[in-house]
């Protein structure tokens, strides 16, 4: 008969229409705003920076070795190191940045940044309504604007979160473990020195550095590797 | 590392492609007066290719693409490439007479550094598979002499359709004029643009006020 | 320029010639794509394509950067399938640079492309029949299972479209088990759906009558021409890089690839629902056997890889036929020539032969059964 392939058509139409009346799997519309489904834990959108404690000035984990402004694939970041030092979470002086800024218009959420950086520093936020009536100045995010508490991306990947406070606390004991036994190494190296049957070694330096704020340790492994899965 | 022996197989050759030699005794068989050149890849990939003169191109891809065993009948890609002028420079011991100090001539080896300018040029590299014999690539390369007023190449359209297009973006973003082709004209720049933006020392215009570019 | 917009000319015996700029900005042209049309009455008598309006220098833009920071470009050519199109650039450098990927990586791999592919052609099919005037329902019981697949590309990647997922020998990050479980639960549906799709518009007369015998594309033409992917697969010819190349672990999986007789419209239509059904053999397969391990080859530098001087050619069978990428190294840190090698501007070149002598209403569809993607076309 003619017609009976769109009649069948038609038939598959009014079983979904009629469907949707009752199964909740053929009406597939959100109804947006008043409705929200929850992004799943690994979605990205723009970047933020993080800090330790409760003031971002103090606590902000950035060390500003440039590497996410060098790897960044649209040159988004623009990054002025500071000139002096401030002490991080394991109490070394590092380098911060003066000026962090992120032009948000240019950026292209690839994550890359996040990946590369090896002080845990930055990371990806979710929030999407980000819209602005200043096209330039709104979509330029400084340091300020960008820095958010260690809390908060705990509500947003809290997963991700665990395991990084759970390596950096790991990377905290063995660095302080590490200080306290050069500290007894010199310490007994100090002892030997006051014994007059022990012959003084020339130069006896190592006593200095345990009177420094006890957690630095000389070397390069107290600097928290990236965790990046699976990658270097 | 649990690789597998699939995946590192190189697809050069594959099973029924000869040697990149063979191809090249096939060609100069075949296309009397062919200038035939083998261009080794050093990567792992292992894909070497063959460098043509632009005389006989047109002949070559013909002969490759009807001949019984290889029926290159798939030109996947068509490629440019630009090579900008380079120098060598090389210490060279050369002997020579000089004037002695006591006036009298001697001859005595010197070290002279001779500096020689190699002219740039635009590369068409062509991909060919067979999807016949299921094989390939076989990878052609064609020259031309220079970057700046001998541009020209023999266009291949009329032997794979699947270069026009191609061919069309390489003129437009190299410069590389293709003679033969059936509508050579630009492709993905507007009608009006001078120059050609793939190149390696293309300078690109001023994009507005805020970043005047270099020539401002 | 391909002369006046509008121009009346005469050719002996015919009527008056008309020339039509179809686009850019046109509904049916799948992007900012133009047609200059020469049309007698209905009948084409010359089409030629225009494109370049979404040239973004993609090309230029990778050589200028690290080999890294081109993934999250490549993201952006074929901007709805970017699992693949990330696959295509990792698949040629690790030939170029000699990289081994793990088993646990190659079947994540295989199992987001084939839900990439999936996704396209359910979203194919739905334009396709929207340009033939089914004003969207099919379209929207096709987005209907897409979001259910950028769905789990979220949860996986972060991303639903711009997933920036594989890295050099390998992925970024490993899939849970609960989203294997996820999939798990998807894929046992999708044969329904595919039934229902096909059920909609399958035995439709107005369909069949317009898309049969419109749009031919003659096997030698096709070969000749370049064309890959189910474009030249409904022309009759049997080459899937898939099959062909073996690259990744295909060559495990048990999968058909069918072929079209009449290299029409309705085969083309018809082609990409078939694929459906072998990709969800395909996945059912890489589900049932996807083994634990590492998702990438810990040698290799995620920052400053650096390949010996050389180059590579290393292609995939992507949703719109062979993807290929082809890289030129100088032993820096960047590329010396990055070149895409686009199927779907490929496809294009016979356009004009398809439609000469159509009407100018199956221009429309003839062009919607090409599936071109801009992003891919202009780079």
């Amino acid at each position: 008969m003619l017609g009976e392939g769109i009649i069948q058509g038609l038939l598959e139409t009014a079983r979904n229409f009629f469907g949707s009346y009752v199964d909740k799997k053929r009406l597939t519309t959100v109804q947006y705003p008043e409705e929200r489904w929850a992004l799943p834990e690994a979605s990205r959108n723009f970047p933020i920076l993080l800090y330790d404690g409760p003031d971002p000035d103090a606590g902000l984990r950035c060390v500003s070795c440039q590497i996410c402004e060098k790897e960044c694939p649209p040159r988004c970041i623009h990054i002025v190191k500071s000139k002096d030092k401030k002490p991080d979470f394991a109490g070394k002086q590092q380098f911060y940045p003066a000026v962090f800024d992120i032009d948000v218009s240019v950026c292209m959420s690839c994550q890359i940044c996040v990946e590369v950086c090896p002080f845990d520093a930055i990371r990806m936020d979710k929030v999407f309504e980000l819209s602005t009536t200043d096209r330039f100045g709104g979509l330029l995010w400084d340091k300020h604007e960008l820095a958010k508490s260690n809390e908060y991306y705990h509500t947003i990947h809290p997963t991700e979160a665990a395991e990084c406070d759970e390596r950096r606390a790991k990377e905290l004991a063995d660095a302080k473990a590490k200080a306290a036994a050069s500290a007894a190494a010199a310490a007994a190296k100090a002892a030997q020195a006051k014994d007059p049957a022990a012959a003084p070694p020339p130069h006896s330096t190592n006593g200095s550095l345990a009177s420094t704020n006890g957690a630095a340790a000389p070397g390069k492994s107290e600097l928290p590797k990236s965790e990046v899965k699976g990658t270097q | 590392m649990t690789a597998l022996p699939a995946q590192q197989a190189p697809l050069a050759g594959g099973p029924g492609l000869p040697p990149v030699e063979d191809i090249k005794a096939k060609i100069e068989a075949g296309v009397p007066g062919a200038v035939v050149a083998v261009i080794h890849n050093a990567s792992p990939s292992a894909q070497h290719s063959l460098l043509l003169d632009a005389e006989h191109a047109r002949d070559v891809a013909l002969f490759l693409r009807d001949h019984p065993d290889l029926r290159l009948d798939y030109c996947s890609l068509m490629t440019g490439v630009d090579w900008l002028d380079t120098e060598t420079t090389e210490k060279v011991k050369v002997k020579k007479v000089v004037d002695g100090p006591d006036g009298s001539q001697q001859e005595t080896e010197v070290e002279e550094v001779r500096k020689t300018k190699h002219p740039g040029y635009l590369e068409a590299v062509y991909h060919l598979f067979s999807m016949e014999k299921k094989h390939g690539p076989v990878i052609l390369r064609l020259r031309t002499a220079n970057r700046t007023d001998q541009t020209h190449l023999p266009s291949l359209t009329p032997v794979w359709r699947s270069a026009e297009f191609q061919e069309r973006e390489a003129f437009d973003l190299y410069g590389i004029i293709f003679d033969g082709h059936p509508d050579l004209r630009r492709i993905l720049m507007w009608d009006g643009f001078v120059d050609h933006p793939m190149r390696k020392d293309y300078v690109p215009p001023a994009d507005d006020a805020l970043h005047p570019g270099v020539h401002a | 320029m391909t002369g006046p917009l509008l121009e009346l000319d005469s050719v002996a015996g015919a009527g008056e010639i008309m020339e039509v700029s179809m686009g850019p900005h046109h509904p049916s042209t799948h992007g900012v794509f133009r047609m200059d049309v020469r049309l007698e009455g209905e009948k084409v008598v010359r089409l030629k394509p225009v494109f370049g309006y979404l040239h973004r220098n993609h090309e230029k833009i990778a050589e200028h950067g690290a080999y890294l920071s081109a993934i999250p470009y490549t993201d952006r050519l074929d901007y709805l399938c970017s699992m693949t199109n990330n696959w295509g650039y990792c698949l040629a450098v690790e030939k170029l640079a000699g990289i081994a990927v793990p088993e646990r990586a190659e079947y994540i791999r295989v199992i987001v492309a084939e839900l990439t592919r999936f996704q396209n052609h359910a979203g194919l099919v739905g334009f396709l029949l929207q340009d033939m005037g089914a004003s969207g329902t099919p379209l929207m019981y096709a987005f209907r299972e897409r979001e259910k697949v950028l769905d789990l590309f979220e949860s996986l990647s972060g991303a639903r479209m711009m997933c920036n997922y594989m890295r050099f020998g390998g992925v970024r990050v490993d899939c849970t088990t609960a989203w294997l479980d996820e999939v798990r639960r998807l894929v046992p549906a999708l044969p329904r759906f595919v039934d229902e799709f096909e059920n909609l518009l399958r035995a439709n007369e107005i369909l069949m009558a317009r898309t049969q015998g419109t749009g031919k594309l003659p096997r030698d033409l096709a070969i000749n021409a370049g064309v890959t992917g189910p474009m030249l697969r409904a022309s009759g010819v049997n080459y899937d890089v898939r099959k062909v190349d073996k690259y990744g672990i295909y060559d495990r999986f048990d999968f058909r690839v069918p072929l079209g007789d009449h290299g029409d419209v309705y085969d083309r239509y018809m082609m990409r629902i078939l694929e459906m059904r072998e990709t969800v053999k395909i996945l059912e397969q890489a589900l049932r056997d996807i083994p634990g391990g590492p998702i990438i080859d810990p040698k290799v530098r995620l920052r400053g890889l650096r390949p010996k001087a050389g180059e590579a050619y290393g292609r995939i069978e992507s949703p719109k036929g062979e993807l290929g990428f082809y890289l030129i190294s100088d032993g820096s840190t960047n590329p010396y020539r990055y070149r895409v090698r686009p199927p779907s501007m490929i496809n294009l070149t016979i356009l004009e032969d398809m439609c000469l002598g159509e009407n100018i209403a199956d221009v429309v569809i003839t062009l919607g059964s090409v599936d071109i993607v801009l992003g891919e076309v202009d780079r």
